[in-house]
């Protein structure tokens, strides 16, 4: 798509992705699926997780940026995005940050009064 | 207010496309109207899949042996499998808003047709991965049939007999559920827990996609969008997409445990 064209009569609206692109991330996200299967079954010694999550937010990102056109889009709508994974890091990082202040106690009591583990 | 309803602003202009909502100056502005208004939409889903997601968190960094140990009962293949479906169904829907943007009907309603099957497919797939679940008792920790329990006593019998996890019977799992300490085998059921609650809101998520597919694929029949008017296409798939990015993180948080 060359630069839109204003004042034509009929008004343009959206972005046109060509169909190679879309082929291509596709076949991206598949690559990507089967190398985070092949890396499932390796011991990557204690990385595990983070390797997983950084392919998860490879393709999470191909998916925003293409399939969602967040790359074409007005900068402000791919804030709003973001803003919402920023809050989920909040709260992820709160909730986890107060489990580790308090679960010892936690754990400390339930056995104390409770007879647990 | 006006109570003579024929002349309130529709019909003054000729040349005003009949898809243009009479609140809004043009085309361009109704697209990002919308646009804006789904993605906030998506913001509040992302937050709201996000409380399980942080239950997720809290039980695996309490219990990581749990969630190592629990996850093999999960059936990577299966996994594997849906997760490329699910791609499929996103590249189908995100090309069938560019037929939509290129006034192409007939490719369009293929498109639309192949996401549904798709959709179809991953409930089906989910279907045969619960129904294996309830069949072998691998189920969360309060239900009546589940094999994760303290006392071996409480464990129904029939299970007991057929589930090969509670017997380890073809040797595939690394430790029977009869075998395990009662105290762990008790906390296996909080995995499940996780695992039934974020695939269930996922797949909850997935039907209503389907539903939005099938009021789609209607409209398109009818002859609603071209190249001017493809908004409800366009804002449909970016919620197929969100459902899609879901499951892109579901899959390794829950299938691929080592």
């Amino acid at each position: 798509m060359s630069d839109h064209t204003h004042d034509s009569g009929e008004e343009h609206i959206g972005h046109v992705l060509p169909l190679s692109l879309l082929v291509k991330v596709f076949g991206g996200l598949v690559l990507l699926t089967g190398l985070t299967v092949y890396t499932g079954t390796m011991d990557l010694h204690g990385f595990d997780l983070p390797v997983a999550m950084v392919i998860a937010t490879c393709k999470a990102s191909l998916v925003c940026l293409f399939f969602m056109h967040l790359k074409y889009d007005k900068p402000f709508i791919g804030m709003i995005f973001l803003l919402s994974v920023l809050f989920v890091g909040l709260f992820l990082a709160f909730v986890t940050h107060d489990a580790g202040q308090y679960q010892g106690d936690i754990q400390a009591y339930t056995s104390e009064h409770l007879g647990g583990e | 207010m006006s109570t003579t309803t024929n002349d309130h602003g529709h019909g003054h202009d000729p040349n005003r496309p009949k898809h243009l909502a009479h609140h809004f100056e043009s085309l361009g502005q109704q697209f990002d109207s919308g646009k804006l208004g789904i993605w906030v939409f998506l913001l509040t889903e992302v937050l709201f899949f996000s409380a399980l997601f942080v239950a997720y968190t809290m039980y695996r960094s309490n219990y990581p042996e749990v969630f190592q140990y629990a996850s093999q009962f999960l059936d990577t293949k299966m996994g594997a499998i849906n997760t490329v479906v699910l791609l499929l169904s996103s590249f189908t829907f995100a090309w069938a808003v560019r037929n939509a943007m290129l006034g192409e009907k007939s490719k369009l309603m293929l498109n639309l047709l192949i996401t549904l099957v798709c959709a179809g497919g991953f409930m089906g797939i989910k279907y045969v991965e619960y129904s294996h679940k309830f069949h072998e008792g691998t189920l969360w920790g309060g239900n009546e049939s589940t094999i994760f329990k303290a006392d071996p006593a409480d464990v129904p019998a029939e299970m007991k007999e057929h589930s090969s996890a509670w017997n380890n019977t073809d040797g595939k799992y690394s430790v029977a559920v009869k075998d395990l300490d009662p105290a762990f085998r008790q906390k296996v059921g909080v995995f499940f827990g996780v695992y039934f609650c974020l695939t269930g809101l996922h797949g909850i998520h997935v039907m209503i996609g389907m539903i939005l597919i099938v009021w789609l694929l209607l409209r398109t029949r009818r002859g609603d969008f071209g190249p001017t008017n493809f908004n409800a296409i366009d804002f449909g798939a970016l919620y197929w997409h969100l459902v899609d990015l879901i499951w892109i993180f579901l899959f390794p948080l829950l299938y691929l445990i080592t």
